[in-house]
């Protein structure tokens, strides 16, 4: 089983993300998946800046893969997604039906979990349309992941978000700027102060969601290492692990050596408990609401 | 060649089945049962779309929805009148429970639906392989944003329309217009998501019951309501959602809509409990090419079809006459069916950019 990192979904410093891809460079990762998914406003890295760090990544062994934006709205999300689309040398995640045309008759690409691709009739289309990967929508239990598995099309990789705070929604409309009475288009790009996303409670205190933007989070971390066993028998291929802004080497290390055997399953959940700022939760893996933990 | 006049010249090619059909701007109602059907169709819609009694839809709701004999009733009713039927096939089939889709899919067309609105890229491809002469509309549900998106749905399984989520601005309407082959149709007046429809897990998150998984949002038999010292609570699958003062009008707790605590302030985080009514812009949607204009609501009232859908007609017709100004007893009429009491104009006009 192979291990992936997904892109960053939080708006962070150049340096700090030059930084910790010089890090991952080094790690017991196999995949990463590079790029800005959530907001077409954040600047901090342009497209050539990430092509720069697929190279280094690429050059230190790991498999490198461009996630296209989530939403597209305007001219300008739709040239961007041609360009990654485009690209020539890296292999590309879909993340909604505009890159899925962008990209079919292609070799290699990547479904992603912002596709919604619930059954084997869906992902058969897109695997004749060159699909050679799909990543399950962050709601599917593990009975529709093993239904998917066994199903699937020649040739097609399973792979499954395994660890990190779940993207539940995605709106036109930026929740940042709003809680501090700015427009989307004047936000003096607030969301750089919170590398982790912006906490919201419950009126009794319960730690509920993340406001990142134009993306809501989990307040929970998703969190599958309890059931490696089930992932294994389901025969998934990858892995994702999402980046969060501390600890995420160690998170990384803790699968790595869960999967290979050297630490028990309870023991990776235990350890990965103590690395993440949210409870522990697998309720959508398990068919139940997604906060919970079973 | 774009716009209500250019429309106008296609619709005279087609047949005749009813003088609304002339209309360069649809406009499409809800129906949640047998009487919303009827007050649709004498109310002055178009179309009319409904859904069957379970999960193939996206509003699987007890006691709503259609079986077999209420759709050929409703179908009769609506074609001795001219008028369509589109059948909402709008939610994500998964492999053990397949076969309930498809042959959703062939009971609307057994029993003479004039399209079906579809989510699912696989159902999709069944449905135009099975049924090549089937009218394929594209939900909402499909969270298609772009015209790259909706061309991808028109090269594949030859979609006549798309339903546009609710975040779009005009300008992006107008852009994604421009650029397809395929019939535009928005949302007017109703419910309004925050988040982009189809990409939203966050019912699922608080109750387990989610729009793609399970075909409904905030489903009542997850809601609590409870009179405490602190007030009237709502809760969503034990998520407190709000907590109301006094006197204090409450809304139905969505997560969406919910008052919480961000960077110690307590406010709606997403958005203030509102309907969307874009009535006024009307001639907008007609000088952009939009070809339907979609009011939300199969779980509401046949009162509640019947009126909004005589005011929208109104509207419309008002604007075809050249005569168009949004006049105060139509603007009344809407407001008594706001969420909240209040009305937006939503993404069409993003006072939030």
């Amino acid at each position: 089983m192979k291990l992936a990192l997904g892109p960053i979904l939080y708006y962070w410093p150049r340096a700090a993300v030059l930084e910790f891809y010089r890090e991952i460079a080094a790690s017991a990762l196999d995949i990463v998946y590079l790029g800005e998914v959530v907001c077409s406003r954040r600047h901090e890295l342009g497209l050539d800046d990430w092509l720069a760090i697929a190279g280094e990544l690429t050059a230190a062994g790991k498999e490198v893969v461009l996630s296209a934006q989530i939403l597209t709205e305007s001219e300008g999300d739709l040239k961007l997604m041609r360009r990654v689309a485009g690209n020539g040398r890296f292999r590309v995640e879909a993340n909604d039906w505009g890159a899925v045309r962008l990209l079919a008759g292609r070799e290699g690409w990547v479904a992603g979990p912002h596709v919604n691709v619930y059954n084997p009739q869906a992902l058969a289309m897109l695997a004749a349309l060159g699909a050679s990967r799909w990543v399950a929508p962050i709601e599917a239990t593990r009975e529709l992941v093993a239904e998917m598995s066994a199903a699937r099309p020649a040739g097609t990789q399973v792979e499954v978000f395994a660890h990190g705070r779940l993207p539940l929604a995605l709106s036109a409309r930026c929740f940042t700027a709003r809680r501090f009475d700015r427009q989307k288009e004047d936000c003096g790009y607030v969301c750089l102060e919170f590398p982790d996303g912006l906490a919201l409670d419950t009126q009794e205190g319960d730690a509920f969601l993340v406001l990142n933007g134009v993306q809501t989070l989990s307040g929970a971390v998703h969190s599958l290492a309890s059931e490696l066993a089930v992932l294994q028998e389901s025969r998934v291929d990858i892995v994702r692990i999402s980046p969060q802004a501390q600890r995420t080497l160690d998170v990384i290390g803790t699968w790595r050596a869960a999967i290979d055997g050297e630490l028990p399953p309870n023991e990776a959940h235990a350890l990965l408990a103590s690395f993440s700022r949210g409870a522990l939760a697998n309720g959508f893996w398990r068919g139940r609401a997604g906060r919970e933990i079973a | 060649m774009r716009g209500p006049r250019a429309r106008a010249l296609i619709q005279i090619k087609e047949p005749a089945r009813g003088a609304f059909l002339q209309s360069p701007v649809e406009l499409v109602c809800p129906a949640g049962g047998l009487p919303a059907l009827k007050a649709a169709v004498d109310g002055g819609a178009d179309w009319v779309y409904a859904g069957l009694r379970d999960d193939t839809n996206a509003r699987n709701f007890p006691g709503l929805n259609f079986d077999d004999t209420a759709l050929a009733q409703g179908l009769d009713y609506a074609h001795r009148r001219g008028r369509k039927v589109v059948l909402a096939i709008n939610t994500y089939p998964q492999r053990a429970n397949w076969i309930r889709w498809t042959a959703a899919v062939d009971r609307a067309v057994r029993l003479g639906a004039d399209a079906i609105i579809v989510a699912d890229a696989g159902l999709m491809r069944y449905a135009h392989l099975a049924h090549p002469k089937l009218e394929l509309h594209l939900s909402v549900q499909g969270s298609a944003t772009s015209y790259e998106a909706i061309n991808f749905f028109h090269e594949q399984f030859g979609v006549k329309r798309a339903v546009l989520p609710r975040v779009l601005s005009l300008a992006q309407l107008e852009l994604v217009t421009r650029h397809t082959p395929v019939e535009m149709e928005v949302f007017g007046f109703g419910g309004l998501c925050v988040m982009v429809e189809g990409r939203c897990a966050l019912s699922g998150y608080a109750c387990g019951i989610s729009p793609n998984m399970a075909g409904a949002c905030s489903p009542a038999h997850a809601v609590r309501w409870r009179e405490t010292d602190g007030g009237l609570e709502s809760r969503l699958g034990g998520i407190l959602i709000d907590r109301y003062a006094p006197g204090e009008r409450a809304a139905y707790p969505t997560v969406c809509k919910g008052r919480y605590a961000v960077h110690s302030a307590t406010y709606h985080a997403f958005e203030e409990p509102a309907s969307l009514n874009a009535l006024e812009l009307i001639p907008e949607f007609g000088r952009i090419g939009i070809r339907a204009i979609k009011i939300e609501g199969r779980q509401r009232s046949p009162a509640y079809v019947g009126q909004v859908t005589r005011v929208w007609r109104e509207a419309i017709d008002a604007w075809k006459a050249g005569e168009f100004t949004p006049r105060a007893q139509w603007m009344a009429a809407l407001n008594r069916h706001a969420e909240g009491s209040q009305h937006t104009l939503g993404a069409f006009s993003r006072p939030w950019k």
